[in-house]
Parts: structure tokens; sequence; C-alpha cells
């Protein structure tokens, strides 16, 4: 479309219009390489002073290339930020599994498999896509820590309390992907497999699941980057044991000790899981970003 | 009644998680914060006492900085997200070469956690001048622009504007990629027929484009607008628990964690679901209506 779009212009207008658009274009492209320099500064900054030694930490050569190049400070990083990167493994992908096994459910059902009030409750369910987890912080805590104490489990400080909020609060954005995806099924579809008896699980079985690929895709990536990147439900529910990635590298980067190159180091290697996910499958990963928008 | 039953059997765990977790958690948050319960032992569950948090917070000095630390915030980056992602959206608009290269530049921000990013932001905002400056301030003197040096974050006044800055570089990717959809999705037959009625290209933009984005504007400042009442990493991130860049999710943090005053902590995060349902609430009504009407 965007090809379509570029081309279709040039060729119906008159000739000095199109002088004037070739100038706009070329206007436009330069404005936009320069956002690309000012979007990629941190990124600059980041690598370059990662690759400093010590000795190079200095005000007045803050922006230039390193001198030397040393891996020094990526080997301290990992060190410290190892276990916070496995646990936020142990965090994220049982978590987006399970999310995405329940908003599949929930959104066949809303969207095949209509109920009385299945409109007002999916509203009901949206809400929860925008509450300030703020708002049920305090009482999360202690409710974990109850029902843990009742059940005999650790779930508050744990890692399995912390992949239980993050799934519960998922709920939402993956039963609004899946059921926007299910929509575009036809409805026939699942009439014919009515027809021929199959009941609703079947039909799940049968027919909806083996079209699903792209919506798991989309819901997979969408909480696994969000439960990698979130920093407030882990730090309100997890204990130094099973500090995630986000956690332990604030606590690195927050103390005045750590050379700048460390801190440096230590956020790039926090943040590779994520890049590679968008640099790889970055069209899935927009999907997820779109359907935060609702309708938009 | 065999024909729904089955349905909502099966979303069943669903409503009950979203029922006790969102609306019974929030209710209890509600609860909590109209007790005097201000100090942390179970054993003392608290007296109610109304509506009293709510209106004694506000001779607390420390929470008046936070909500004005929160306006200043939302107003620049909600304001700088728009524009800046609109901008975009309207260079890349009529397609350019390397289209898919630009939109992945913009858009990578957002796939970082604000802890990470708080990193670099914090030491390209950092406030020392002159020899000793590292970061913006050592750019601006490299480049000639002295007087463009500023305390950033720990400005007592406008700092928070500052704090914004990051947050724009984060999102306005997204409101970018919002409004190309928005864009591409105005038919081009709408802007040749307002061409045939003898439209100029801004006539074309003004009568027939910038109606249709009104839908995708809304969702974009509903989006940027809850983001914003919310921030909570990202300050965390460049400047830490400290007073001079307080907002409400942090002054919560610090109520919980460092003053153990639950009803406290409570109040604050009733006062942050408060700001959002004022205006996220309409919006979802408007929403689910448009959605039956089509």
């Amino acid at each position: 479309m965007t090809a379509h779009v570029a081309e279709k212009a040039p060729r119906t207008a008159p000739a000095p219009v199109r002088e004037r658009g070739r100038t706009a274009a070329w206007v436009r492209l330069v404005l936009l390489l320069l956002f690309v320099l000012v979007f990629l500064i941190p990124v600059y900054v980041l690598l370059v002073t990662s690759f400093k030694p010590l000795s190079e930490a200095d005000p007045a050569q803050a922006w230039n290339l390193p001198k030397v190049w040393t891996t020094e400070a990526w080997s301290v990083a990992w060190e410290k930020l190892e276990p916070g990167i496995v646990n936020s493994f142990l965090l994220a992908i049982p978590g987006s599994l399970i999310s995405a096994a329940l908003g599949s459910l929930n959104g066949y059902v809303l969207s095949k498999w209509r109920f009385p009030g299945a409109d007002v409750l999916f509203t009901l369910f949206l809400f929860g896509m925008f509450i300030p987890y703020q708002g049920v912080m305090i009482p999360l805590v202690q409710l974990m820590v109850d029902v843990g104490d009742a059940l005999g489990v650790q779930l508050y400080g744990g890692i399995p309390g912390l992949v239980l909020a993050h799934v519960v609060y998922g709920i939402p954005i993956c039963t609004l992907i899946f059921r926007n995806y299910y929509v575009t099924i036809p409805d026939e579809l699942i009439e014919a497999s009515r027809v021929d008896g199959a009941g609703m699980l079947r039909t799940l079985w049968s027919i909806v699941l083996p079209v699903s690929g792209p919506a798991f895709a989309v819901v997979i990536i969408w909480q696994f980057t969000s439960m990698w990147n979130d920093f407030l439900f882990a730090v309100f529910l997890t204990g130094p044991s099973s500090w995630p990635t986000t956690v332990m590298l604030n606590n690195i980067a927050g103390a005045v000790t750590t050379p700048y190159s460390q801190q440096m180091a230590a956020a790039i290697l926090a943040s590779i899981p994520t890049m590679v996910i968008y640099v790889l499958l970055g069209r899935f990963f927009m999907r997820g970003l779109m359907a935060g928008a609702l309708k938009g | 009644m065999r024909r729904w039953l089955p349905g909502l059997l099966l979303v069943s765990p669903s409503i009950i998680l979203i029922a006790v977790f969102v609306y019974g958690l929030l209710g209890w948050n509600f609860k909590l914060a109209m007790t005097d319960k201000h100090d942390e032992i179970a054993e003392i569950p608290g007296d109610f006492v109304g509506l009293e948090n709510f209106t004694s917070i506000w001779s607390d000095e420390r929470w008046g900085l936070s909500v004005r630390h929160s306006i200043v915030f939302t107003v620049v980056f909600v304001g700088g997200a728009l524009v800046l992602g609109w901008l975009l959206a309207f260079l890349m608009e009529k397609g350019i070469r390397a289209e898919s290269g630009f939109r992945a530049v913009y858009l990578f921000p957002m796939a970082v956690s604000f802890i990470a990013t708080g990193v670099v932001w914090r030491w390209l905002m950092n406030s020392a001048t002159g020899d000793h400056a590292v970061g913006l301030n050592r750019l601006f003197h490299y480049l000639g622009v002295d007087f463009l040096q500023w305390q950033w974050f720990r400005d007592g006044d406008w700092g928070m504007a500052a704090m914004a800055i990051p947050a724009v570089w984060q999102m306005s990717g997204y409101i970018m990629a919002l409004f190309l959809a928005g864009f591409r999705g105005v038919p081009e037959e709408l802007r040749e027929a307002a061409r045939v009625d003898g439209c100029g290209e801004w006539g074309v933009y003004r009568h027939v484009v910038l109606p249709m984005l009104r839908p995708v504007t809304l969702s974009a400042l509903i989006i940027l607008g809850h983001i914003s009442l919310k921030v909570f990493d990202l300050v965390v991130a460049v400047s830490g628990k400290q007073i001079i860049t307080d907002v409400p999710a942090t002054y919560m943090w610090t109520a919980v964690y460092d003053s153990h005053d639950p009803a406290k902590g409570a109040t604050i995060a009733s006062y942050i679901v408060l700001s959002v349902v004022v205006f996220v609430v309409p919006y979802l009504i408007w929403d689910a209506r448009k959605g039956k009407r089509s």
C-alpha cells in the first residue's frame, strides 16, 4: 500500500507540481534522518561508554569513542546481572504462555460462543487494562501473604506470585487481542462445525486453534516484553532471591559506586532479549502495540 | 441457554480473577484509604475515618509538590509525544524511501524498559555544567550553545519538564505508528474528490484528513494520559526516590516502604486511580457504544 500511494501521486500530477513534490520529498527525508540521529543518541552513548576502560571515564571525553576498547565492564555487569536475567526468563516464559492460553479461551468465547451480557463483560475486562496498578498494590501484597499462608505455599516474595500477578492483569489485553483476531474467522465455519455435531471445545480444538498461530505470537511476544520490562510489580512482590532483571539493574545502576561503563553495559544486557524480539519479530510486537490502542 | 452456558463456564475463571484482582482489590484499597491504619502492625485493622485521609493529605507539602510535578510532566509528555508523533507520521505519510527502516528506529525505544533507558538518560541529563559537564550539557558545550545548559530534572521549578523528555523519546514512535495508520486509513478517493472540488493540498488536509484523524488523536490522548498519571519506573530509574522529582506513584512507594503508612499509601493510590478513571471510563463507554453501532 505504501508503494502504491508513493507512486500514484507524482504520476497523475502535472509537471510543476511534480518538481515541487520532489523537493518536498527531499526535505521530508532530511528531516526524518535528523530525527533518526536524535533518536539514536542514547544508543551511541550506551554502546560507546560500555566499551570504555575506567581511565576514560572523564567528562572531557564524554562523547568520544573509546581510545582503548575493552569488554571489562561487560563481564562485570554480566556477573552482577545474571541471577536477575535467569529470574526474568523464569517469570516471562511460563507467564506469557499461560497468558496466551487464557486469552485464547476468553477471546474465543467472547467472539464465537457469546452469552447474554458478553459486551458488558468485555468492557469491564478492558477497564482492567487501564487501571493504574498502584491502586491494587497494597491489598495485592496482603492477599498474596494471606492466600500463601492458607495454602501453605509462598506466593509473596517469589516468582510464582509474580507470574500470577502478571497473568491476572494481562487477561484484559490478551482477551482483547484474541477476540479481535477471532472475529475475523467466518461465523459460517463455526456454524458448520456445530451442524456436524461438534461442541464448543471440539470446535475450538479443530477449527479455531489451528488458525490461531499469529494471535498466539502477538500475545506471547507482547506479554513476554511487558513482563520482562516490568518494574512496579517486581519491586512490590519479590524478594532479593527472585528479583528480575529490572530490579537488579536498578540496584546496580542506582549505586553511586558503580562506574558508568558498567551501568551502561548492564542496561544493554538487560535489554537484549526484548531487542532481539523487536528486531526478529517486530511485526507481531507492533500488532500487540496497536491492539493496546483499542480500535484506534 | 444450552447454547451459551458452556461459554460462560469457560470464561468464568477469568471473570472471577478479574472480579477479585481488579474490582475487589480496588475496593479493598479504597476501604483501606478510609481507615486510620497508619502503621503496619497486622493486629491493628484501623478504624473507619471516612474521607479524612483524602482531605488531610493536601496539607502535606510533599504531596502538593508531587501533584504539581505530575501536572507538569503530563502536559510536557502528552503534548510532546503527540506533536512529535504526529510530525513523524506526517513526514512519512506519503511514503518515503526506506520507510520501514525509519519506523523501526522511531519505535525501538518502546521495546526497552524505562529502567534500562533510565541509566543513559540520567547520564545525558546530568546537571553538572562548565568543565565538569557530561551528557547533553557537554554536547551543548561542544556545539557552542552553552546557554542551553541547565539543571535538567534537578531544576526545582521545571525539572519535571526534563523528566518528560525520555518519556517522549520512548513513546512518540508509538504515537507515530497510530497516526500513520490513521493517515493511511483515509481513502484516496476522498482526497481525490476534494481535489476535484478545487481543494489545494492544504485544503485536503484541513477538511478531509484532519477530521478523520480525530478518533486516533483521542485514543492517543487516552493512552498517553493514563501512562503519564501512573509514571513510576522512569522517575525511579532517572532520579531514584528524590523529593525533587516526586510524583504520586513514587510518593506512594515512599509512604508504603519508608514511612510504613498503609492508609496513606492507599490514599495516594486511590487518587491515582481516580485521576485515570475520570477520563478512561467515559472513553470505554464511548468505545463500547461505537463498537455496537458499527
